[in-house]
């Protein structure tokens, strides 16, 4: 095999940032291909300083080369300058790491974090050589792989993607590569590509959308049913089970070129159980997995050795609840070896007082931003949607932040939520007012920014049957919002664009015939679709008339509890009941406690897996109401396992 | 204690901006634990100054960067080459340090001029425009910095330029161009030359300071340390 660099590198002096395309980062791997060992490309389907940060990526990245039976390597969707000129000069997609072509891996595998990239996977398979269409493809062409939390509706790539793996992929990706690996032994013979799909449609995790039929009445889905008695009816996700087992990555790649997110990442915790009824991660991802403490501060103090870097996240998807968050911040901060010039960040902060002091403990070197997420301006609301934030604790948060020298504050909400009211939307603009009020105390030159997104409902969320917001009403209750904060200066209103929310709909909860859709788009240009420069609303709804779709059918319609949903054969673990009765409650605006420290309300995760929350201690994290509201009085037995004393790094 | 460090810059790492050159450096000195002195102020960063930046895409045998070191710490200035270099991402290595003056002037003000190796495809027939450029009295370029456009007359600034052919037969520029008052980058030189002319390899070889009215380097690097990890 020929690398292709000397192909490439006379085109780099004619594109921006030339630096995406050369790898040669550290951590990176050139690792040796062979016949007896499986190649993967993992492909992020976005522009290089969006994906390199990528931790699942990286885990994958890591786990892959340390088998002597694989390889992996990495690339990233080739922003449009360059894409023309690869194009122009029959170059194909390319690995950054030894610059090999696509064509020449086993298994093209894409990581799905949102919805608007998947005309980007299309156009990343076509750069690769390989027809867009999986029953196109033949014996000679890659498998077609994709991952992450958008493979839990897989059915708008269906007709793209060979394979898709459910749930977390530490384990899965290694039984992947034993069925390929003897696919590749047997050399791939006209055929054998049925036969290795057959098989792989029966490893636990692993969805084959050609094992399935699919069959409609009109517009209604009427059935998904394996065509195979192997194949199974409903495909469960994995889990790792203890996140201990799995320190990765152990050397987090660190680019030579400016990306997002550029600093060491550690992840404290996978799962949430505070059950925000919006909220997807937290529902596909349970149960809670703490990482032992002594294994985080081993993890960091080694990762801020090797990289160099003087900034560390501790990630998850709420990381003041980490069991002794405060004792794990203060060992960072006053390690001697960091010489008091590491700063540390927490991504998706609680909203109360606790977490403001975290938050002054941490940024003694430098201070960052400070954002909390009511997500919305009422508390019958944020009850609707269980994000049991009471207006006190956000200003207990707010005056903590100010009074701590914080002069500006971001507040994060979310528009276009069942059941809301103009009143609720309004609600927004009187929490930024209160909030600018409390830190004029502080500073006179106090201000607020209040960023609004259109709320998309989400696969295997409570909210799977509500009907989104459309374009015009959500620009009305933006316009609401600005109109109300038009005189007010200290309050500084963002919004999303709603017709790019529209979209995100579509592919959020869009069936296979979306898949023709997304192909049109592909075809008249329409990549980097979440980039607002190249963003084409259009596109997708001429193309949806053209295959006679309706966006309100996929959109703006209110589903009932009998239909059959696209994604009702892949499974998060939440029984279909459970998430009804979690949106009749949502719907009496009823909230639902954190599991972790009240008893469980059998969602089916952990009870039909055999699993449970992993965490270091089973009361709730110190410092008042947690900003949640929670009773916590409720007696009853703590569904938790409870780590040794001291953990077991 | 102030720092003067040459290192080179070859391989595919040359398509990092200046921009990302200084961040590695920060992060190498982090790496090998080499505390430096910090700017004071809102946002304090570390006090490193790099001379003449390095267009994205070129490669250099002659970089240079001061760095002040916290203060009281005494380094083994001898020993450093060989911590850092491999604390720097491949193809950045290296080549010596030395201590200086504290009050030394800084490379912005110290550099005079550059030795510039540009190469061609095979066929580029370089001597005619190199003795048209010569001959001529002016050479006017439009140029842009910070954002002004401006028409210059970069003749006074190409202090050599000759054609060569190299031992593998591909032509090539030698060009010595003059950084004061204002750097004559090799791309300017190219369009005032031949507005089609295009480089397929750029390499800064040499910065000049002067001293008593001769020209030399401000470091000379240690023969056994060049050439070492190009990617």
């Amino acid at each position: 095999m020929t690398s292709l660099w000397p192909r490439i590198e006379p085109l780099l002096a004619r594109v921006q940032k030339p630096a995406r395309y050369i790898g040669c980062e550290d951590g990176a791997r050139t690792p040796e291909h062979s016949s007896r060992r499986v190649a993967w490309l993992l492909v992020y389907p976005d522009a290089y300083e969006v994906g390199l940060p990528n931790q699942g990526l990286q885990i994958l990245y890591e786990i892959l080369n340390e088998r002597d039976d694989a390889v992996a390597e990495r690339s990233y969707a080739p922003w449009v300058d360059l894409e023309t000129l690869m194009r122009g000069h029959r170059v194909p997609l390319f690995s950054v790491d030894t610059h090999r072509p696509a064509g020449d891996f086993d298994l093209l595998a894409f990581n799905l974090s949102a919805e608007l990239v998947y005309t980007n996977v299309l156009n990343c398979i076509d750069l690769a050589g390989a027809p867009v269409r999986a029953a196109d493809r033949g014996p000679e062409h890659p498998l077609v792989v994709a991952g992450g939390h958008c493979a839990f509706n897989p059915e708008p790539l269906a007709d793209f993607v060979d394979l898709f793996v459910i749930g977390d992929g530490e384990e899965v990706v290694s039984e992947i590569t034993e069925v390929v690996g003897q696919w590749k032994a047997g050399g791939r013979t006209p055929g054998s590509r049925e036969r290795v799909l057959r098989t792989l449609a029966s490893v636990p995790g692993v969805y084959v959308p050609s094992m399935y039929d699919v069959d409609y009445e009109g517009p209604w889905l009427r059935a998904i049913t394996p065509r195979f008695p192997e194949v199974p009816e409903r495909v469960e996700k994995r889990t790792v089970a203890d996140l201990a087992e799995w320190p990765y990555p152990k050397q987090q790649l660190v680019p030579l070129t400016e990306v997002v997110h550029d600093r060491l990442n550690v992840e404290i915790f996978r799962g949430c159980t505070r059950g925000c009824r919006f909220c997807q991660a937290g529902m596909i991802t349970r149960p809670v997995r703490e990482r032992p403490a002594d294994q985080v501060r081993t993890m960091v103090a080694d990762g801020l050795r090797r990289t160099g870097y003087d900034e560390v996240s501790l990630t998850s998807l709420s990381s003041a609840d980490f069991s002794g968050i405060d004792g794990v911040v203060a060992d960072i901060v006053n390690d001697p070896v960091n010489c008091g010039q590491v700063s540390l960040s927490l991504p998706s902060l609680r909203v109360d007082a606790f977490t403001v002091g975290v938050a002054t403990e941490i940024q003694k070197v430098r201070r960052t931003g400070l954002t909390f997420a009511p997500e919305a301006g009422t508390w019958r609301l944020r009850q609707v949607i269980n994000k049991l934030i009471r207006e006190e604790d956000l200003y207990g948060a707010v005056e903590a932040a100010y009074s701590q020298g914080w002069r500006r504050v971001k507040l994060y909400f979310m528009t276009g939520l069942p059941t809301e009211m103009d009143d609720d939307t309004l609600g927004v603009a009187r929490l930024a007012r209160n909030c600018v009020a409390i830190g004029r105390r502080y500073h006179k030159g106090a201000s607020v920014t209040a960023s609004v997104g259109g709320f998309v409902p989400k696969p295997h969320t409570p909210f799977q049957w509500f009907g989104q917001n459309g374009v015009a009403e959500l620009q009305r209750k933006v316009g609401l919002l600005r109109d109300d904060l038009r005189r007010d200066r200290a309050v500084q209103l963002r919004w999303h664009d709603p017709k790019a929310t529209l979209v995100e709909g579509i592919a959020s909860r869009g069936d296979r015939r979306v898949g023709a859709v997304i192909e049109e788009v592909w075809r008249r240009g329409g990549v980097f679709q979440e980039w607002s420069e190249h963003f084409d609303l259009n596109l997708w709804e001429e193309a949806m008339a053209n295959h006679g779709l309706s966006p309100d059918w996929y959109v703006t319609r209110h589903r009932t509890d009998d239909e059959i949903l696209p994604w009702d054969h892949i499974s998060a673990g939440l029984h279909k009941d459970f998430l009804w009765q979690d949106w009749q409650d949502a719907l009496a605006e009823h909230g639902l406690p954190d599991c972790r420290w009240t008893p469980c309300y059998d969602c089916g995760v952990c009870t039909d897996y055999g699993i449970e929350h992993v965490v270091a201690s089973a009361l709730a994290p110190a410092g008042g109401s947690q900003g949640t509201g929670q009773d916590l009085s409720v007696g009853g037995e703590v569904p938790v396992t409870l780590l040794p004393v001291g953990g077991r790094a | 204690m102030r720092l003067r460090v040459r290192f080179q810059k070859l391989g595919k790492v040359r398509w990092t901006s200046h921009r990302d050159v200084a961040r590695m450096w920060e992060r190498a000195c982090r790496r090998i634990q080499l505390p430096l002195a910090w700017t004071g102020g809102f946002s304090p960063r570390p006090k490193l100054s790099f001379g003449l930046a390095l267009p994205t895409g070129a490669e250099s045998r002659a970089e240079y960067l001061d760095m002040e070191l916290a203060p009281d710490v005494v380094v083994d200035v001898d020993g450093l080459p060989a911590l850092l270099s491999p604390a720097l991402p491949m193809g950045v290595d290296v080549t010596a340090v030395a201590e200086v003056d504290p009050k030394a002037p800084s490379l912005q003000e110290d550099v005079v001029s550059c030795t510039w190796r540009l190469g061609f495809a095979p066929g580029a027939d370089l001597a005619v425009l190199v003795e048209r450029a010569l001959a001529s009295s002016s050479l006017l370029v439009e140029r842009e910095r910070k954002g002004r456009l401006s028409v210059d007359d970069v003749r006074p600034a190409i202090l050599t330029l000759d054609a060569v052919v190299t031992a593998q037969g591909e032509p090539e520029l030698e060009a010595l161009l003059a950084t004061q008052p204002r750097a004559l980058r090799p791309q300017e030189l190219l369009r005032a030359l031949d507005p089609a002319l295009e480089a397929t390899r750029v390499c800064r070889t040499h910065q000049w300071i002067e001293r008593d009215g001769l020209q030399q380097e401000p470091l000379v690097a240690a023969p056994h340390a060049v050439g070492a990890r190009a990617q």
